[in-house]
């Protein structure tokens, strides 16, 4: 409204520019720059995928179509590339499966938007099974069972960048990451985003103020075909790889997770679902085998304590912020780590043992110790680790409950409820 | 002057116009040949018992249900079941017995939502509507006009009762319609409030066409130019507040029952 108010947005983007320039001199070495570049195509896709939900009220369950296209048809052209076919720099693909996933947004939206709610789910759902099942039938764009290979060098060096080393792979990722959070907030600011909140709300309503819900599902499914295939892209740069499993199923189910942990009300909340969830997946999983059962009871908590996700839980805490009341709450929150972690050591013992099978004589590491996963022992140890943490977690709630019930009064009166 | 330049004059004068509409859901018959012409800057009270097919009469107007056969007339061109977007767009806005706002948004959003089509900035991905000078001088004009500058940044679904109302009733005129269709806008409402209501329904409507279903008799009596009557489906009567408390047949059809 004032210029103010741009130049406030203004530094808190540069700022963002720069902490992705300095992320990779904090964490240097191969895993972590993977990692970091797998973070920012989640971060992309998961904001496009809540262009949908958050914002649109679309529930869908074939999201990863969009990506998988996006990237199918970049591997093709960056193999054109090679090839000297066509010219197109490798720094500007994004825009070419940008393209792709808003024209099948486009085509495949006009048919699925005519519907919301349980019917869109379901026709989505349609939509990703008969794209997977393409993807095994049509050789020659998805190439079968093996998928598309391809050589993210083949634009040969420009401006000395090969895109040979992944740190110059993870610079162009953060790069077009930054210009998806900046073009995906910035429609939210316009009447379009606006409208598709509204539609969201109340479609009916819509209608009687002049608007077509039909037409706003349609073109919100359109942006956000645009931006999934921009990711789908950087995966095909990252990875050069693309195989069916890309716009398969678990992939469309993969951002729905990361959309909810985050927190699909608010703009932020699938960036911190997307990092959180990348992170899991690639640092879990080097330490338990078992990291998908931790994952999917992970969501379960989040859908059933936090249903608006892990943003939520900062907006909660943000009157209590504003009013200093937060260190009336702290002590009891301590309380509730302290035993929630009991808890979930015992939990986490108890899980791991059964996954070893539990025969005598097995040892088992746990939290660094070596245990014999065959000794009653250890199980009375790690099944009445978990019990009494239940008991003095649920001991402990009640004291955060308390010490809410006590701030409630305060929060009403200085009005920031 | 010939018969026909008339006819074009009077025709003019007609907002809109309800030729022989009959709507059925199944085998029952709801709307029964409804013919009613109303001109142009009139406030139109639609009275009559529960189940008369008020509600229904106004679903077939603003397009929510596509009628059965008849024709309706906005101005003299054929809205006869157009989507309900269309005819908005056409100059007609509705309000809902039920109040029907968006819930999620600010009192201030939700007038917003309702000025952006009439000002041209339809599916516009490339307006910050932050920026949109005409869209926020419309929109405090309006959010003034129901008095609500003080709940402007409330969310619509905390507001109480009466303030939902008012606002129903802001989003409504806030898409720059002149033709304005009120269901029951003092319905569940105390006395102090409904007559704060009819000061808003005045001051909003003034200088644009209203019609208003309404169970309130001191409301319709102290707002309609005239009123028409709707008993099973059908118009029986249609006149000033003076002609229809002499009516006899209004009087054993409805009023003698309902007024105390």
């Amino acid at each position: 409204m004032t210029p103010v108010f741009h130049k406030t947005r203004l530094i808190f983007w540069s700022v963002v520019a720069i902490f992705f320039v300095m992320l990779p001199f904090g964490f240097s070495g191969g895993f972590a720059l993977s990692m970091l570049s797998q973070m920012g195509i989640a971060i992309i896709f998961a904001l496009s995928y809540n262009m949908l939900l958050g914002q649109t009220g679309l529930l869908s369950f074939g999201h990863a179509v969009y990506f998988g296209l996006g990237a199918f048809m970049t591997a093709h052209v960056i193999n054109w590339v090679g090839e000297d076919r066509i010219w197109w720099p490798i720094t500007f693909m994004p825009l070419v499966g940008g393209l792709t996933g808003m024209l099948f947004g486009l085509v495949l939206g006009f048919v699925t938007t005519r519907r919301a709610g349980t019917p869109f789910a379901m026709i989505s759902l349609g939509i990703a099974e008969m794209v997977a099942a393409s993807a095994l039938m049509f050789t020659t764009f998805f190439g079968g069972e093996g998928g598309i290979a391809t050589d993210r060098t083949a634009g040969g060096t420009m401006f000395g960048i090969s895109y040979g080393p992944q740190i110059q792979v993870f610079y162009l990722i953060a790069g077009w990451c930054l210009v998806g959070m900046i073009g995906m907030f910035a429609v939210t600011q316009t009447p379009l985003g606006r409208m598709a909140n509204a539609v969201r709300d109340n479609p009916e309503r819509a209608k009687f103020v002049g608007y077509n819900p039909t037409r706003v599902r349609w073109l919100m499914m359109t942006l956000a075909g645009f931006f999934a295939g921009m990711a789908g892209a950087l995966a095909t740069i990252n990875y050069e790889i693309v195989t069916a499993e890309t716009l398969g199923l678990v992939a469309s189910g993969n951002v729905v997770l990361m959309a909810f942990i985050g927190g699909i009300g608010h703009f932020w909340g699938p960036i911190v679902g997307a990092v959180f969830v990348t992170w899991l997946q690639s640092a879990l999983s080097t330490y338990t085998q078992a990291w998908l059962l931790y994952f999917g009871l992970l969501f379960l908590i989040i859908i059933l304590f936090s249903p608006g996700g892990m943003a939520n839980l900062v907006t909660l805490h943000k009157p209590a912020w504003h009013a200093r009341l937060m260190k009336r709450l702290l002590p009891s929150y301590a309380l509730a780590a302290a035993t929630g972690a009991l808890m979930l050591t015992g939990f986490v013992a108890v899980i791991e043992l059964l996954y070893s099978h539990g025969g005598s004589g097995d040892m088992v590491s746990l939290f660094g110790l070596r245990v014999d996963a065959g000794s009653a022992v250890t199980w009375v140890a790690a099944v009445g680790l978990f019990v009494v943490g239940i008991v003095l977690f649920r001991w402990a709630l009640k004291y955060v409950r308390r010490a809410w019930e006590e701030i409630t009064p305060q929060l009403q009166s200085s009005g920031v409820v | 002057m010939s018969a026909a330049t008339t006819n074009a004059a009077e025709k003019a004068l007609v907002s809109l116009s309800l030729k022989d509409v009959h709507k059925s859901f199944g085998r029952t018959e709801i709307i029964n040949g409804v013919s009613l012409d109303i001109a142009d800057g009139e406030r139109h009270a639609v009275i009559g018992p529960n189940g008369a097919g008020k509600s229904t009469l106004f679903n077939l107007v603003s397009g929510r249900f596509p009628v059965s056969s008849g024709r309706i007339e906005l101005r003299g061109e054929d809205i006869t079941n157009l989507e309900p977007h269309v005819i908005n767009r056409k100059g007609l806005s509705r309000s809902f017995q039920i109040t029907n706002i968006f819930p999620r948004m600010t009192v201030y959003e939700n007038v917003r939502c309702a000025v952006l089509w009439s000002l041209g900035y339809k599916y516009s991905f490339w307006h910050r509507v932050g920026g949109l000078r005409d869209a926020a001088q419309r929109t405090e004009e309006i959010v003034e006009l129901i008095g609500m500058q003080e709940r402007r940044e409330r969310l619509a679904g905390v507001l109480t009762y009466a303030e939902q109302r008012a606002l129903e009733i802001g989003v409504t005129i806030a898409t720059g319609a002149d033709v304005i269709l009120l269901d029951e806008p003092t319905a569940g409402m105390s006395h102090s409030e409904t007559d704060e209501a009819v000061e808003l329904i005045r001051k909003v409507t003034a200088g644009k066409t209203l019609i208003m279903v309404e169970h309130d008799m001191g409301v319709v009596f102290n707002l309609a130019d005239r009123i028409s009557v709707l008993v099973y489906g059908e118009v029986i009567a249609t006149g000033t507040p003076a002609q229809i408390r002499g009516n006899k047949a209004v009087q054993e059809a409805y009023l003698g029952t309902e007024q105390d």
